[in-house]
């Protein structure tokens, strides 16, 4: 097992670390960065439970091998907030029960972003379409749908 | 996960280097398939060569000879370049189809195509636009076309140390119009129970088809081409009729397997479905 040092950066700041050529990045993360809001789920690509945000494209990170980290930026769900003070996208699915036991959420909330940073004004079926790589079994998705099309709106206002 | 080494060339003579070292040596591009397929030790490593470091296969670009994809270009880019350029239709359509946003975005159309599934969404299209696959190992460089890169299911014909380099796919002319099809039973984020692609050439003049290419997935041990439809439908006046023929025509290339997608028969009856669809986007992107 052979060990490699990266540089990356998560959520602005830069890690100089060791890793394990045969960890995944979401073990980078949540075992040595100690960023444990990314979920894993099924750990092959379907679930959507451990999505980040790659140079900014979202990216499942049990698919990603950590030393592939090298010299990107990662933003993970930690790191949106800025000092407490959540993003519209947050709000709007807190305000919208966008929710129910919250260990997708991490995930909606890069996927979400990301699908907003691309395409401001999503239809429904772009939303549904755009976040198929997400999944929930509490809410039915109604009200996440719901919540993408308040956080349209507001970032649209801000 | 099997115990395997990693390293990031950033040129593609380092790149062949290290792949040609003796062990087994696997290329990693988006690594949506592989660093499954390792997980699950359905493959094995001792060391993943990453080719997101290396300029040349990251690099898609249209010119005189075609239109260039490196091999490590995500499907994300694929589609965005091709998206709103009528002549990859097919294409573009296919690249939005492979798993997820955050897969596309990872997962290159190289790596869909050198997986080998004979389900992969992007390869039918990049059939019917006679993909070339061009390939480079440390003892020199081949051009295969893309129907004779398939060796079986998960097969290709790459040799040890041998990795796909680019595919390049002629322009197609201005009378050509392409669609890529595929069945499955939910919305989104499934794999094809069956898929075509379809390219159709028609004469303006005469309405005369004077090329077609038609694709088919999931019903063969590889990808295959439907060429007693091609070739029935090339020389003809392209109609409703002729359309039925090639779609009845087309099933007769597909050699499916039951299996939990679907059955033979099913299969059978979505190529005959498909093809005719296909076609009739082809007329109506054309008109």
């Amino acid at each position: 097992m052979s060990k490699k040092q990266i540089k990356t950066t998560v959520n602005g700041v830069e890690h100089e670390i060791l890793v394990d050529s045969t960890w995944t990045l979401l073990e980078t993360l949540r075992d040595q960065l100690k960023l444990t809001g990314t979920k894993e789920g099924c750990s092959n690509g379907n679930c959507g439970a451990c999505t980040v945000m790659v140079d900014g494209k979202s990216s499942c990170s049990c698919l990603v091998l950590a030393p592939e980290a090298n010299g990107r930026e990662i933003t993970t769900v930690e790191g949106l907030a800025d000092h407490g003070h959540l993003t519209p996208v947050q709000d709007a699915f807190v305000d919208n029960s966008g929710l129910q036991c919250g260990f997708c959420t991490p995930g909606f909330m890069i996927a979400t972003t990301a699908l907003l940073n691309d395409n401001p004004h999503p239809t429904e079926n772009e939303i549904r379409l755009k976040l198929a790589g997400n999944l929930c079994r509490c809410t039915g998705y109604d009200k996440i749908v719901r919540s993408v099309q308040d956080a349209a709106e507001r970032l649209t206002k801000s | 996960m099997p115990n395997f080494d990693y390293e990031a060339p950033t040129s593609l003579s380092s790149a062949l280097e290290l792949l040609g070292q003796p062990g087994e040596n696997r290329p990693l591009a988006g690594g949506t398939d592989v660093i499954d397929q390792l997980k699950s030790n359905r493959r094995n490593a001792d060391l993943v060569v990453d080719l997101k470091r290396i300029p040349e296969l990251l690099n898609i670009e249209s010119n005189g000879s075609g239109l260039h994809i490196g091999s490590a270009v995500s499907c994300t880019e694929v589609h965005n370049f091709t998206a709103g350029n009528g002549g990859f239709a097919a294409l573009a359509e296919a690249s939005e189809l492979v798993g997820s946003v955050h897969i596309q975005n990872r997962a290159s159309v190289g790596g869909n195509v050198c997986n080998a599934a004979p389900s992969a969404d992007t390869i039918p299209s990049l059939l019917i636009h006679e993909a070339v696959a061009h390939t480079a190992s440390a003892s020199g460089e081949r051009e295969i076309p893309l129907i004779d890169f398939f060796a079986g299911p998960g097969q290709t014909v790459l040799e040890k140390g041998e990795i796909l380099k680019e595919l390049v796919l002629p322009t197609p002319s201005a009378n050509t119009a392409s669609a890529y099809l595929r069945f499955i039973p939910r919305n989104e984020m499934d794999i094809a129970v069956a898929g075509v692609g379809s390219l159709i050439e028609v004469d303006p003049s005469t309405n005369v088809v004077t090329k077609a290419r038609i694709a088919l997935a999931s019903v063969a041990p590889t990808p295959v081409r439907a060429y007693a439809a091609e070739e029935f439908l090339e020389g003809t006046k392209i109609d409703a009729d002729a359309i039925e023929k090639t779609a009845d025509l087309a099933v007769g290339s597909a050699v499916p397997i039951t299996d939990v997608r679907g059955s033979a028969e099913y299969r059978k009856e979505l190529i005959r479905v498909l093809t005719k669809r296909t076609l009739t986007i082809c007329l109506e992107r054309l008109a």
